[in-house]
């Protein structure tokens, strides 16, 4: 298969509420720091592939919102309804089809312009379950109690995760919420439903994140620092709640298979440098690591309680503060992949991984962790 | 771009509001039709792999064929998984804080999600049995469960 | 290296008003098994599924998820595309290039809409911009108006030659099972049919449909294997130009003629009318099968009314155009540009049962929808070199 390579990343600042911004504002901001990043200009992007999410956005043509912003005026484009990580593959298949020599991947979400409650009860089933009125947190609730349950994670260990999430968000200046936590912090939280406190959650976010693929030859020409993709896999579980055993994650296990052995992964605890996955509670980064095969099942506490994901620790995971830092739904899993090129690019600032030369990124979609994307990138 | 800093950063309210209906189908409404008229509970079966869906489907994911027999399910059934949930969104049919659980139905496959009720929040546990209390008016929804409530010792 | 791909099956439902007896789960699933029959393949078979409709008209977040018990893609790389009215289109476009890449060897494309279970007008409503542009101008009929208004007042066609379009989709559609609409209409029926938005018509327009359309994507290394006559793909392109209604140049859908002019262009086609044999156009209502099939470059502009009224759009006619009935015989949004493919490819592969067109080696399908954005593909019997 030709080489594809990301040339440059575009992220802005997440915050609450960017009252100042409209979902076009963002995605202008992103679009032009990403050609900037990659010293192109707008011409030399060939087409465009967009995320986003009709609900979310309150309009039942997102994409149209962000048409003009994204610099798609007179090229072909496209729209990925999900996360940017399956729009990214979306995205890279079109210069591996041989139709494009680049293509510019945005993706953008305003959490402050809706509710949550209304938008993620939208996801169940109008039928089953919507008027039971459960959302992404009652649902991810339900999904937490039966990991923690099956396995004995504890509370403590999850409350980990979001000490050293929001620990790390220190050194991003991206990031929305960088806390100084105990786990005694966490643990006295709000309950918002048991076992999730509030620190265990992530917060409402504003922001948008671009991406530029390129083939290998125009690549080379455009920066001397091209991050490559290696593998990259997705995979669909069970939609129904209960037909899942939510306290597994097959689809994550498969989507990860397909990426590492794109990539030639065979050990990735050892051949990972960074990874930054989709910690959209505090509990899915323990059942992640899992997933991704960082350790073995029902071992996601005694990770993290080691030190290893540690930023100092032998496999560092969201060292950008992650999903509980900011929380851009339909844009976090392409944080994830930007994050992960600054990291290989040597560009994170004070959040580097010294010496990282191949990353992982991870993308969601649906309720509980239903359909994963993974990403594993190289120089 | 001195103005930036003086702009007044106007917000608009607004909703949408789409009403729909949607068509349940054939096999949806047998479900609900017998929640309604008899307070039976129903699964299919998929002869391929024997797994007995609750809520019922029309297909069979995994083999991707037709289901085939209905199944008569519960009452009662064991709790898979559980949370309550103590703040309030406009959505929730009763007053937070409530409950939701998983349960798996005697003699299905697959779990129902529902609300759990009539039940001390802090003694909830995985593994506990259940019953579901209909409602005395009953209107072939979901909600014709009232709750699933633990089964009383013997 | 690129694969060259091909289309090896396809399944639509019988498109109607309303499918009370399936809910949208179980018409994908139609729609899937029905493609799977026509491809001899079983779901194993198929490596990964793309999906899309216009969320609103349902009311279902990620699609892509809560469709999995129906849309085979349970276990499998599973993601959704959507751009509106183009989704059909987008998708067809996605089939493409996720084969192509060589990530996938059959790719199942689902396109589907459940039109019955909403209010379209309220639903289409939001599409628009809040700020600028859904206060003032509501649903999509309005728009098309506005366009219409333009094209008389510029060339001087006439209500009449638009119901000619009308007259020949409908016509075309009674010998399609799957068509929606399945009764003829008059020019005299569409002249007198009740006036929605000036210069539109009820007959002018399209309907609101239930309906789902699959289609298979296969590889060149599989593709010839699965299907003797497999439709390959030789070329996709499109401009989804415009953010604000009033941004839009309402003269010759300027997003279809740059799209297939690219189209052309990379394909080799210099004289549409006469290289290609049939077209599956998203013409959602009279006026547009008039103005827009200038925009491809099949007459100049104002002309078109000449190709219609001399038949030779008209299946027997030189370039058949909408043998399927097209969009103003059915419509189920979501489908609506995929079934646009389906029924080029089932041109090119000879199953086009009563709606055949003799000897089809090149066919051309579109889309339209969002902001005046256009979608095109065309389609070959032969596989490209």
């Amino acid at each position: 298969m030709e080489r594809v390579a990301i040339v440059g990343v575009g992220q802005i600042q997440q915050e609450r509420n960017k009252v100042q911004d409209t979902f076009a504002d963002m995605v202008f901001e992103a679009t032009t720091k990403a050609l900037e990043q990659a010293g192109i200009g707008i011409r030399q992007i060939e087409n465009v592939v967009s995320a986003s999410n009709d609900f979310w956005d309150g309009r039942t043509i997102s994409s149209m919102a962000i048409n003009d912003a994204c610099g798609s005026y007179d090229k072909n484009i496209s729209c990925v309804e999900g996360d940017g990580t399956f729009a990214a593959f979306y995205g890279m298949t079109r210069i591996l089809s041989g139709a494009y020599d680049t293509t510019l991947v945005v993706a953008h979400c305003k959490g402050s312009e809706s509710h949550s409650a209304h938008i993620t009860n939208a996801m169940f089933d109008p039928l089953y379950v919507r008027s039971l009125g459960v959302d992404s947190i009652g649902s991810a609730a339900l999904q937490a109690r039966r990991y923690l349950d099956r396995y004995g994670i504890t509370e403590e260990q999850c409350a980990l995760v979001s000490v050293k999430n929001h620990g790390n968000a220190f050194r991003n200046p991206c990031a929305q919420l960088p806390l100084k936590l105990t786990v005694a912090d966490v643990m006295k939280s709000r309950m918002l439903a048991d076992p999730i406190k509030l620190l265990d959650a992530s917060p409402i976010s504003d922001g948008a994140c671009a991406i530029i693929l390129a083939r290998e030859p125009v690549a080379r020409k455009i920066t001397d620092r091209p991050v490559w993709i290696r593998g990259v896999g997705y995979c669909a579980d069970a939609y129904h709640l209960g037909d899942r055993d939510l306290a597994e994650c097959d689809a994550l296990s498969k989507a990860s298979q397909k990426a590492y052995q794109m990539g030639g992964i065979r050990n990735p605890r050892k051949e990972l440098d960074v990874v930054e996955l989709y910690d959209a509670f505090s509990y899915q980064e323990l059942l992640w690591t899992e997933g991704l095969g960082l350790c073995g099942r029902g071992e996601g506490g005694k990770l993290v309680e080691s030190g290893a994901t540690q930023m100092k620790g032998e496999i560092p995971v969201t060292p950008s503060g992650g999903l509980l830092s900011a929380h851009t739904v339909t844009a976090a899993g392409l944080v994830r992949i930007a994050e992960a090129v600054l990291q290989l690019r040597g560009g994170a600032g004070e959040h580097q991984i010294p010496g990282a030369k191949t990353a992982l990124a991870h993308g969601v979609n649906g309720p509980c962790g239903q359909s994963h994307c993974v990403w594993i990138l190289g120089v | 771009m001195d103005w930036l800093a003086n702009v007044e950063a106007m917000v608009h309210h607004s909703r949408i509001k789409v009403p729909y209906t949607w068509s349940v189908g054939e096999t949806g409404s047998r479900f609900f039709v017998e929640l309604r008229d008899h307070r039976r509970i129903l699964g299919r079966r998929c002869e391929g792999c024997r797994t007995v869906y609750v809520p019922p489907r029309k297909m069979c994911a995994r083999c991707f064929q037709d289901t085939g027999a209905w199944v008569e399910v519960g009452p009662e059934g064991t709790l898979l998984t559980y949370t309550i949930v103590r703040y309030a969104n406009e959505l929730q049919p009763v007053k937070a804080p409530l409950a939701y659980g998983i349960i798996q139905l005697d003699g299905a496959s697959t779990g129902l999600v529902h609300l759990l009720g009539d039940v001390d929040l802090k003694a909830i546990r995985s593994g506990m049995r259940l019953a579901p209390v209909f409602q005395e008016k009953r209107a072939g929804t979901i909600l014709d469960i009232a709750y699933f409530q633990p089964v009383k010792a013997a | 290296m690129p694969n060259r791909v091909a289309i090896v099956g396809t399944g639509q439902t019988h498109h109607c008003t309303r499918r009370l007896d399936v809910n949208g789960v179980e018409l994908i699933y139609e729609a899937v098994q029905r493609a799977l029959a026509d491809a001899e393949l079983k779901i194993q078979d198929i490596d990964g599924v793309i999906i899309g409709n216009m969320d609103h008209f349902e009311g279902i977040n990620y699609v892509d998820c809560w469709s999995i018990d129906g849309s085979g893609g349970f276990g499998k790389p599973t993601m959704k595309l959507t751009t509106g009215g183009t989704t059909g289109s987008t998708l067809a476009i996605g089939g493409y290039h996720m084969v192509a890449s060589g990530m996938f060897d059959k790719l199942l494309v689902i396109g589907w809409e459940k039109n019955s279970e909403s209010d379209t007008t309220g639903a289409i409503t939001t599409a628009f911009d809040p700020i600028w542009d859904r206060l003032v101008f509501a649903g999509a009929i309005s728009g098309l108006a506005v366009e219409a208004s333009v094209y008389m007042a510029t060339y001087g066609v006439t209500e009449k030659d638009a119901a000619r379009v009308t007259v020949r989709d409908r016509r075309h559609a009674c010998l399609n099972p799957y068509a929606h609409l399945r009764k003829e209409v008059t020019i005299e029926e569409v002249m007198s049919s009740a006036r929605l938005s000036d210069p539109l018509k009820l007959l002018d327009l399209c309907p609101r449909t239930d309906g789902a359309c699959a289609v298979i994507f296969a590889s060149e290394n599989v593709a010839e294997k699965i299907c003797p006559k497999p439709a390959w793909i030789l070329g996709t392109a499109n401009r989804h130009l415009y953010t604000y209604l009033g941004d839009a140049d309402f003269v010759n859908l300027p997003s279809l003629q740059r799209a297939s002019a690219e189209l052309y262009k990379k394909t080799g086609i210099r004289e549409p009318l006469k290289q290609i044999d049939v077209m599956e156009l998203y013409i959602p209502y009279s006026f547009a099968g008039l103005s827009w099939i200038e925009a491809l470059g099949l007459c100049k502009p104002g002309e078109a009314p000449r190709l219609l009224w001399d038949g030779v759009t008209d299946l027997g006619g030189e370039l058949p155009i909408n043998a399927s009935g097209g969009v103003i015989s059915c419509n189920p949004i979501g489908a609506t540009g995929l079934i646009r493919c389906a029924e080029a490819a089932l041109q090119i592969m000879g199953k086009a049962d009563k709606r055949q067109v003799p000897d089809v080696k090149i066919a051309l399908s579109s889309g339209f929808g969002g902001c005046f954005w256009s979608d095109v593909l065309l389609y070959g019997a032969r596989k490209p070199l």
